[in-house]
């Protein structure tokens, strides 16, 4: 009889080492990736009850959220940046956990560093205190963030207790549409579903548009599950998974590799595999999407116009008055022509090699509006370094973008990169919430790197579709 | 360690918006710490600043240790300084119409009754509450009831989740830390771990 469980569900199964008292599972962590903003505190609670790190050699640590990006002179000119790099410097050199610091050449975004180093593979349980976990579920794992208290629990004991979710089956089927990539389809995604529509479920996102993307597409997919509200989302690893994890630094070899892609493949959720829920999405309605308030879900066809208040569900007027007049936005306009200050390409859902050419193809040969601040922030040492061999660094800055250092940047408000004051960002990152990058009342509108590019250049948000050059 | 929390008891505090994210929370610049210490201090700055009438500038709330909130609270980031921060800020229950996942179990770790109510019996305790902080609000774990005045609403938790806090079993590394021998076995049956022929 075939297997019908899911992958998420073989995948569980595999971890579980036993039902606890209150019926929740302690579940095998595969892979711990730590990061010096939520590990701390973890670590202090192991040495105030005098315990080790259990499987130092599946626990990986690297710095991107507090690390800056333009001078990373040490001592850093941020006392308690500083302060916390130190702190995950002593740590791990104290429980014996690889550090993939400043200096190591492999640094980055820890969810960017993570599937390029082959660390995060299909089967594996994998978590980080950081809720883009999700991310490596595009590799086919059960990848989900937790909190300092859980990390804490995983080191010392490479477990954690968890009750099994749902499963829902987010189907996309059909062609992109010229100018429509997976940051588009993700946005998509939650706003049909909602940001807490997938609370209490795993997402696994399948159909021939996901089937056909790359693996750096499903990474930024899976990266915005959980602003969908489901803490874990996920790919059936396939002939693409295998490929892109051959030859990597921490993925077996010869023979091995071999067993290993073999085994991989047998994860997969099967054509008959069963499903708490199922949801079918056409790509052909998918436009490149822009979003325009204070949660992810607040998004629109950048060829739509704004939400009327009037004609929004009951219950929604609240968030959607806010969200319009802290976005000092109009309701029923176009979202096309919004001005903006600030363009960023970066973050651990868009500042991999894919999104850097794609946005470097768009700005070539222009020049960044005058009003606008532009900037590039690769993802990790080696996205950087890659791009700079390609020459992508020349494109940027020939258009007027600061080409920067790996990390977390402009994401969020933790280094020097922030937003002042009300500017208006056009970001390629994931959150939109108020104060998200840095100054209590700067705006975010979320939108793939390519209309980021495109935004750059017009000074407002413009149609990648109609941007003069883009030869979509 | 056994610290069993059947109920939590005091004046409650109102927000009644929904989507609130951890970044409200505690904005990332609080986040530049080794230690939850002084978190208390920062919760809901960046949201006080621009609202002089935040229900967490409001000194007549300024005592509360029940939370009453809307929908999909805590959405966000996976930061633990979140409830941390609402932790030491005082409070040591939460009831919403809903939870993001994450910072429900970050609460569950930390012993803060998360719990959840319908939304119209939530807007009736935030306007009693609104009405009169010095009421008294009763968060009982093993009736399911939250009581304030005369009104006494229905309230739900996980039973996993209140297992743990009833029984104070919520000290899960410790629980975590008993089962070392059979993970230690559990090792061998991982094929990415045994060289992929376990
Ligand atoms: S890039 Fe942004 S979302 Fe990703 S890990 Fe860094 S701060 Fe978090």
């Amino acid at each position: 009889m075939s297997d019908r469980r899911n992958l998420f569900n073989k995948v569980w199964d595999l971890h579980d080492v036993r039902t606890l008292p209150n019926d929740q599972t302690q579940l095998f962590i595969g892979l711990h990736l730590i990061h010096e903003v939520t590990s701390p505190q973890a670590f202090e609670i192991l040495r105030d009850r005098n315990l080790k790190v259990a499987c130092p050699n599946q626990t990986v640590a690297t710095v991107d959220h507090i690390v800056p990006t333009a001078d990373q002179s040490r001592p850093f000119q941020d006392g308690l940046a500083e302060k916390m790099m130190s702190a995950i410097e002593r740590n791990c050199d104290e429980f014996g956990v690889t550090l993939l610091d400043l200096k190591d050449g492999r640094q980055g975004i820890v969810h960017v560093v993570g599937p390029e180093q082959g660390l995060t593979q299909p089967g594996m349980t994998i978590v980080c205190g950081d809720s883009h976990t999700s991310t490596h579920g595009a590799f086919g794992s059960i990848a989900i963030g937790i909190g300092t208290s859980n990390v804490a629990q995983v080191l010392a004991t490479q477990t954690m207790f968890l009750s099994r979710p749902k499963v829902r089956r987010v189907v996309v089927n059909g062609d992109l549409a010229p100018g429509v990539y997976a940051k588009d389809v993700i946005l998509y995604i939650i706003q049909q579903l909602g940001v807490q529509g997938g609370v209490g479920y795993a997402y696994e996102y399948a159909g021939t548009t996901i089937d056909a993307m790359s693996m750096e597409e499903r990474m930024t997919v899976c990266n915005m599950s959980i602003e969908g509200g489901a803490r874990c989302g996920y790919i059936n690893p396939d002939e693409k998974t295998v490929e892109y994890l051959r030859g990597r630094p921490s993925v077996p070899t010869g023979d091995e590799f071999e067993r290993a892609a073999a085994w991989w493949l047998t994860l997969a959720s099967g054509d008959d595999a069963e499903f708490d829920d199922e949801v079918v999405y056409n790509a052909a309605d998918i436009e490149p999407t822009v979003t325009w308030g204070i949660t992810p879900a607040q998004s629109v066809g950048v060829s739509q116009p704004l939400p009327n208040v009037a004609d929004c569900d009951a219950g929604e007027e609240t968030l959607i008055s806010e969200a319009l007049e802290f976005m000092g936005l109009a309701e029923g306009e176009p979202v096309k022509g919004t001005p903006i200050d600030v363009a960023f390409i970066g973050s651990c859902t868009n500042s991999r090699m894919s999104d850097l050419r794609e946005a470097a193809r768009i700005v070539a040969g222009h020049k960044v509006a005058d009003s606008v601040k532009a900037i590039v922030v690769p993802g990790s040492q080696l996205v950087r370094e890659q791009a700079m061999q390609e020459g992508l660094h020349e494109v940027f800055e020939a258009a007027g973008f600061e080409w920067r250092e790996a990390g977390c940047s402009m994401c969020l408000a933790m280094n020097p990169d922030k937003l002042q004051g009300r500017e208006v960002c056009a970001s390629s990152s994931n959150r939109n919430f108020k104060g998200r990058q840095g100054s209590p009342t700067g705006r975010t509108l979320l939108m793939s790197p390519a209309m980021v590019a495109a935004a750059a250049i017009e000074g407002r948000v413009a149609d990648i579709r109609e941007f003069a050059g883009a030869a979509v | 360690m056994t610290n069993t929390i059947k109920s939590v008891s005091g004046t409650g505090i109102p927000l009644m918006l929904d989507d609130i994210d951890t970044d409200r929370i505690i904005p990332a610049r609080y986040l530049r710490c080794v230690t939850f210490d002084g978190l208390g201090d920062h919760a809901f700055e960046d949201d006080r600043q621009q609202d002089p009438r935040h229900p967490f500038n409001a000194s007549k709330f300024s005592g509360a240790t029940v939370l009453v909130a809307g929908r999909n609270f805590g959405c966000g980031s996976s930061r633990e300084h979140a409830p941390q921060s609402l932790m030491r800020w005082g409070i040591k229950a939460v009831i919403a119409e809903s939870f993001a996942e994450i910072f429900f179990g970050n609460c569950c770790s930390l012993g803060v009754a998360a719990v959840t109510a319908p939304r119209d019996e939530l807007d009736k305790l935030a306007a009693a509450v609104e009405a009169d902080a010095t009421l008294e609000v009763v968060v009982c774990l093993e009736n399911l009831t939250a009581k304030a005045g005369d009104l006494c609403i229905p309230v739900k938790m996980p039973s996993s989740a209140r297992e743990a806090l009833i029984t104070g079993e919520w000290d899960y590394l410790g629980q975590l830390l008993s089962a070392s021998c059979a993970v230690k076995e559990h090792v061998l049956t991982v094929p990415y771990l045994n060289g992929f022929s376990a």
